[in-house]
């Protein structure tokens, strides 16, 4: 049984890039450690020999011709960007 | 005229008894009238949707035009719509303004249906009562204390409202039919991959499906037939024909299996509720469908690797909300990881944030094989249970969820007591199969919905088996006494 301490939740919502209110890591430790133990359940069943399925039904992914279907949009996406200039999507500096 | 079918209200513009702009006003006037009692739309389009009228009139005036021309409905908020807000119930996307239209939104503006707006839903449809949307709860039409259910909470209660005769929904583990079942109405959630995905907001990738929620299995047979079809745009879709799905509506039942597996009908689950199933099997036999007991003896591990594998494909579907191309952005990031954490900390609810922490953890090294693989070991094993199970059967039967609806806030402080909730409906999703919910009776004065699982691709059958149903009873035309 896995039980997540106020550490792991840390390095989780570092990994999943996740700013948590501190008041809130006990609550969020509890929560995940309730749901691990729902999921630890399928121990259960023996699965050695069996193959994982990752999709519902037996499909390959499509080709198509390597042409270009779209257009540039670049215009109509950044629309709803939060702050662009000149074409580009502005983030604070990551180079000093 | 608020409670017609949709097969009902073609007839009415057929007949010129009514227009299709006197038609959308009439919903846009109860939706300002009764909604605020119900929280069920984000955003109500009452200009575009008169606009969309107008052109529908027109064409049935030319004599253009098919059987849905003119007919309003309700659109998930999880479909792009575009230069419509598309908010997926998140402040996230609170000022998305989706650039372009959904497969889904443009085949039913194709077919000439008026959209009146887009429904509440839990944020990114991760909930099971409607209580996570970041737009507040939706409220039951049949008794406001109680939840909707979800993720579709807001489609299921504008339509069993009769503030839209139709709407669309998406399955990822139940939030089709659970919604349907706890609100009164019938809801499909066609097989993956019948119904294109391409522009519908992603939460777990090999799992999600959208389909009609409507009053009666006619109503969604018309629908489907302008919602399914191959879509180039989504690799996942399936390149298969359509069949018309009202064309075996009335074909008679006499011989047909019915599967009831004995895990449904196990502890946990209500036995008023169990009762009226049972009600609705002897119907079924009146019919001259033939019972079979089978058993899916996986089905107690369908919530426990539906939370690996949900969670699992959530967190990296989610990873690309970063507050730098679209939606939500936090105020005067320091840095870049500031920017991304902050943006994401704030943008998303708890329950998002949980379901991204479960999949990262089930993601992470260490941790991949005995959570992640293993569950798709399990899905393996609930797949065969499936396909054994239709060699002997048609079709498999039994509740859609183990209670009538119950109380707002009665289990948002444990979400596993909530994730319970979708017990009988999550293990479809895994195996891809098609799963509908259609009124059967009322415990408590709550709707009850008797589920039907299908095999791959049956949904002609479903439909059908459904519509004989609704021809013997009159549980899909009972109507919320506020609403009448």
């Amino acid at each position: 049984m896995s039980d997540l301490k106020q550490t792991d939740i840390e390095k989780i919502a570092h990994l999943a890039r996740l700013a948590l209110d501190a008041n809130d890591v006990p609550v969020y430790a509890q929560n995940l450690t309730n749901i691990l133990h729902l999921v630890e359940q399928m121990a259960v069943v023996d699965t050695t020999h069996i193959e994982p399925l990752a999709h519902p039904l037996p499909m390959s992914q499509r080709l198509r011709p390597d042409v270009v279907t779209a257009g540039d949009e670049h215009a109509l996406f950044q629309r709803i960007a939060p702050q662009v200039e000149g074409g580009l999507y502005l983030v604070p500096k990551v180079i000093e | 005229m608020s409670n017609f079918t949709l097969a009902q209200l073609s007839q009415e513009l057929q007949a010129k008894k009514i227009s299709s702009v006197e038609l959308t006003q009439t919903y846009l006037e109860r939706i300002k009238r009764l909604d605020p009692g119900l929280n069920s739309f984000v955003t109500v389009t009452a200009e575009r949707a008169l606009t969309q009228a107008r052109v529908a009139d027109t064409q049935r005036a030319a004599g253009k035009g098919g059987p849905l021309t003119g007919i309003p409905l309700a659109q998930k908020d999880i479909f792009c719509t575009q230069g419509v807000k598309t908010t997926c119930g998140s402040r996230m996307l609170d000022n998305f303004i989706a650039p372009y239209n959904a497969t889904v939104v443009e085949k039913l503006d194709a077919a000439g249906m008026v959209m009146l707006g887009k429904t509440n839903m839990d944020e990114f449809a991760m909930g099971s009562s409607n209580e996570t949307s970041f737009f507040g709860a939706v409220k039951n039409p049949w008794n406001t204390a109680k939840v909707p259910g979800g993720s579709s909470g807001g489609s299921a209660a504008a339509v069993a409202a009769g503030l839209a005769p139709a709407a669309t929904g998406t399955d990822t583990g139940g939030s089709i039919r659970q919604p349907a079942a706890l609100c009164g109405i019938t809801g499909i959630k066609p097989t993956y991959g019948r119904v294109s995905r391409y522009g519908m907001i992603a939460f777990a990738s090999s799992l999600d499906q959208g389909g009609p929620m409507t009053r009666t299995a006619a109503d969604a047979a018309l629908m489907l037939n302008a919602m399914a079809g191959f879509d180039v745009r989504d690799s996942t879709s399936v390149n298969r024909e359509v069949p018309d799905y009202t064309k075996t509506l009335n074909d008679s039942l006499k011989g047909l299996r019915i599967g009831l597996p004995k895990e449904y009908f196990s502890a946990g689950l209500d036995p008023k509720v169990a009762q009226v199933i049972q009600d609705a099997i002897a119907e079924y036999k009146k019919l001259g469908a033939e019972v079979i007991d089978i058993s899916l003896p996986n089905s107690q591990l369908a919530v426990p690797a539906y939370y690996v594998i949900a969670p699992a494909e959530c967190s990296s579907n989610l990873a690309r909300f970063d507050g730098v191309r679209y939606g939500y952005r936090c105020a005067n990031p320091h840095n870049l990881e500031d920017l991304y954490k902050r943006s994401r900390g704030e943008g998303f609810g708890a329950e998002v944030k949980r379901r991204i922490m479960i999949g990262t953890y089930v993601l992470s090294a260490g941790y991949y094989d005995a959570y992640y693989i293993k569950a798709q070991r399990v899905r393996r094993l609930m797949t065969q249970d499936f396909v054994e199970a239709f060699k002997k059967v048609d079709v498999i039967m039994g509740p859609t969820a183990p209670s009538v609806a119950f109380g707002i806030g009665e289990k948002t402080d444990d979400p596993v007591t909530m994730y319970l909730s979708d017990i009988y409906t999550i293990a479809v999703n895994l195996a891809g199969l098609p799963g509908m919910s259609l009124p059967a009776g009322f415990v408590d004065n709550l709707p009850v919905g008797l589920q039907m699982i299908g095999n791959y691709f049956d949904e002609a059958r479903m439909l059908n088996v459904a519509h004989k149903f609704q021809q013997a009873t009159d549980w899909h035309t009972r109507i919320p006494a506020a609403f009448k």
